[in-house]
């Protein structure tokens, strides 16, 4: 154990964490918005009742993204000086770009709206939420655009001098194919999530004993976004699944456990794997499968990880250019199969909820709660592939993770930290989760209809968005 | 100028905007505890601002990365425990701010709120700490900057977390503590009306003579004779305004003396950014660390074009909610 895998771990936990509250985030802030828009367009009190129940939710879950977002911010720099040097001039400028562009935007924006519904004209108010909408999502292009380019590395050159690379071209970042397909991705999955939220929430008032319309309105609104917003991760992944191909072979290699190069290759449901002699025990396949993910053809072949290894090694010198094949084909198969579980409640919620109809069994309404933790894992695994798949690199060709850590940082300063952040963490996710709990619990406060239609300027006594 | 020193100027620009803007709200959250029954006052009055002010910050860090990489790596590296402090400060202060008023309702309705109380008080310590401690820290680190660290030929600060507390550094923390304390007294007497206001004004009193003889005698090691004349100055004033009711050029004074300080420090580093005790032939400096030309260009054009519209919509919100906040 050294300041480097502490440092990994710290890395890996942290941003796993900050990944839970993200994507919730940036689906949520367009559904509040939404929903507020369907309040500004109607004037119907429902519209906002729900806007100002699922704000306080998403607002509750708003802060812990913005806290655990600052640590990124500073992470690269403390435990990784090293990669920060070599890298800056390149993935710094998406970052800069982020907090100036999106940042300012998400928070500004989020103060007005929370402090200005006695205080600005209904229309401007409507514009905040949306605005503050517009750079969540924005900020998820910039950081994905960053991490794209460690993966596939673009528009850049090493400097022969200082042994740092240089930026010769931000358009081939911003439009470095793995940027945009992971961008439509992640923003696809994030929408999967918030929607199956707004379902699970609903979900549980109806099960309360809640009969309020609102609700089977709400119920439907999640469900339509979480199936709309699955497709769009299907197509994506298979998008994904041939850049794989094509940039990172041994990543995909790794998480079907592909030892050998196979023509056809098949795509593996289940394996027993011996790491050591570098090839599977037990292996369950679906014949073609995988060359026709990664390929689009039946028949391609598909680079083995022996294979793949030898090229490195021939490519970049002696070394172990294998990453953690279990890990990766387990994180492979439980993002695809609870992301699809996730997708499918969305999609047989619609059909059961058609035509203003309302399942009366039980177990139902609880299925489609479970579809949330589900696919809030499947985003934790899809980062996971991501970033343990990139081993041992941290940008692909160029520097490698042990090279990458802060040199001038000790074992006991990163020990001390993982152990604070992780049990910071660990309290604050029981403090998010019971007030989620009670707001939910205590459901939507009625709306003074007179308080609500006229903009008088008379301060409305809103606690909860207050302080 | 050239390009670098153009950036190093710009960062000097985001952590002036960083510490004039989240001063205030670091002070306002420092003084709760004098504040008793007007801290839900006073909370409001940063309640829209706050978390706006904190991306300067972040800004700042992420130009630093982009156009100095080698100096966001060292610093951050190099103060790697008080970086760690003020993260976990801005995290617990974040969550406090905005969890505060979602109190549970308690049962019953009538009686006493015990439930909502002890809430808030776990809030309040949180807010009080997450801003204390940050205000503090940050004048530590900046003073360690102006007086150089352990830094080799291989750019890796090797200076002890116990060495970054030497007595400079631990007086810059107390400039930028009790600065940041009065600059939230005096916003709290700005933008509240009634009570509240006096008791701002009965704090700037109180806070003033500390902040005032902190900042002389950091201010007499780091800079010329006239410039500690003229910043302290600014203090005095800024002090004696506010008590005489002149609240809003009182919190330009404060203002202007928290944005002079921070000139003062980059102005003592440049063109080093961060120097080394070790031997000046291992400064990091404006050339040295500097990303290149085609990035420092790209950023001047982002940069030059947005950070107006910035300033643009956050003098906006600030205008929204312009009026004082009352109980």
């Amino acid at each position: 154990m050294d300041a480097l895998d502490l440092s990994r771990w710290q890395f890996g936990i942290t941003t796993i964490y900050h990944f839970l509250f993200v994507p919730l985030t940036i689906g949520l802030s367009v559904v509040v918005a939404a929903l507020q828009t369907a309040w500004h367009r109607t004037g119907r009190p429902e519209y906002l009742r729900a806007t100002k129940f699922f704000g306080k939710l998403f607002l509750i879950n708003f802060a812990m993204g913005v806290v655990t977002g600052i640590v990124q911010e500073f992470q690269f720099g403390m435990n990784w000086s090293a990669y920060s040097t070599f890298v800056g001039d390149v993935f710094g400028a998406p970052l800069a770009l982020e907090a100036l562009l999106a940042f300012f935007l998400e928070s500004t924006f989020i103060g007005l709206w929370i402090f200005g519904w006695d205080r600005l004209p209904k229309r401007v108010h409507l514009a905040t939420i949306w605005l503050a909408a517009i750079g969540s999502n924005l900020s998820a292009f910039f950081i994905l655009a960053a991490n794209a380019w460690m993966r596939h590395p673009v528009g850049f050159v090493v400097d022969p001098i200082t042994r740092r690379a240089r930026l010769t071209d931000i358009v081939a970042v911003l439009t470095n194919p793995q940027a945009i397909s992971t961008y439509v991705h992640v923003l696809g999955a994030s929408f999967v999530v918030a929607g199956l939220f707004v379902v699970a929430v609903s979900a549980l008032r109806i099960l309360r004993g809640d009969h309020d319309d609102l609700f089977r309105r709400t119920l439907r609104a999640g469900l339509a976004t979480t199936a709309v917003a699955g497709i769009v991760v299907a197509l994506s992944g298979h998008n994904q699944a041939q850049l794989l191909a094509e940039y990172s072979p041994m990543k995909l290699a790794s998480a079907e456990a592909l030892w050998k190069t196979e023509q056809p290759a098949g795509f593996s449901l289940f394996a027993v794997g011996d790491v050591e002699g570098s090839r599977n025990s037990i292996n369950v396949q679906i014949p073609y499968l995988l060359s026709f993910l990664a390929t689009d053809t039946f028949s391609a072949p598909v680079q083995g990880i022996t294979e793949l290894q030898a090229q490195s090694v021939a490519q970049y010198g002696a070394g172990d250019y294998i990453p953690d094949v279990p890990v990766l084909y387990w994180a492979f198969r439980l993002m695809m199969g609870l992301g699809m579980a996730g997708v499918g409640v969305g999609v047989a919620g619609l059909w059961l909820t058609r035509r203003g109809r309302l399942p009366v069994q039980r177990w139902m309404y609880k299925l489609a709660i479970a579809a949330l933790p589900a696919a809030l894992a499947a985003n934790i695994f899809g980062w996971v592939l991501t970033e343990v798949g990139r081993q041992p690199w941290t940008v692909v060709g160029e520097l490698l993770t042990a090279a990458s850590v802060s040199p001038g940082v000790s074992l006991v300063e990163v020990a001390i930290s993982l152990t604070v952040f992780t049990a910071l963490y660990g309290a604050l996710a029981v403090v998010e989760a019971r007030l989620l709990w009670r707001y939910v619990k205590a459901g939507p406060e009625p709306v003074d209809t007179a308080a609500a239609s006229s903009d008088s300027g008379e301060p409305e006594k809103l606690p909860a968005f207050g302080y | 100028m050239d390009l670098p020193t153009v950036w190093f100027v710009a960062i000097a620009v985001l952590w002036t905007g960083y510490f004039v803007l989240e001063g205030f709200d670091f002070g306002v959250g420092m003084l709760l505890p004098a504040l008793g029954r007007h801290r839900g006052t006073a909370l409001k009055a940063i309640g829209p601002v706050w978390d706006g002010n904190e991306v300067w910050l972040i800004t700042a860090i992420g130009a630093m990365f982009a156009a100095f990489p080698a100096w966001y790596g060292a610093t951050l590296s190099g103060f790697y425990v008080p970086v760690l402090l003020v993260v976990l400060a801005l995290i617990v202060r974040g969550v406090a701010l905005e969890y505060r008023g979602k109190a549970p309702r308690s049962e019953g309705g009538a009686g006493v709120d015990t439930a909502g109380e002890q809430w808030r008080a776990r809030c309040d310590l949180g807010i009080v700490v997450g801003s204390a401690v940050p205000a503090f820290v940050w004048g530590l680190v900046f003073a360690n900057l102006v007086r150089g660290v352990e830094l080799g030929a291989d750019g890796v600060v090797t200076s002890s977390p116990a060495d970054l507390l030497n007595p400079y550094a631990l007086l810059g923390g107390l400039v930028t503590l009790t600065l940041f304390a009065l600059h939230g007294a005096v916003f709290v007497a700005l933008k509240t009306d009634g009570p509240a206001r006096f008791l701002g004004r009965a704090l700037v009193k109180r806070l003033a003579p500390v902040a005032v003889v902190a900042l002389a005698v950091f201010l007499a090691q780091t800079a010329a004779g006239w410039v500690t004349v003229v910043v302290v100055g600014l203090l005095v004033a800024a002090a004696l305004l506010a008590v005489r009711g002149r609240e809003g050029w009182a919190f330009v004074a404060t203002a202007v003396t928290i944005a002079a300080l921070t000139v003062v420090i980059f102005g003592s580093l440049y063109p080093a950014v961060l120097p080394s005790l070790t031997d000046p032939a291992f400064d990091l400096t404006v050339a040295n660390a500097a990303s290149g030309p085609y990035t420092l260009t790209l950023l001047s054009w982002v940069g030059g074009i947005f950070l107006p519209v910035v300033i643009a919509y956050q003098s906006w919100s600030y205008w929204v909610f312009r009026r004082r906040v009352t109980a």
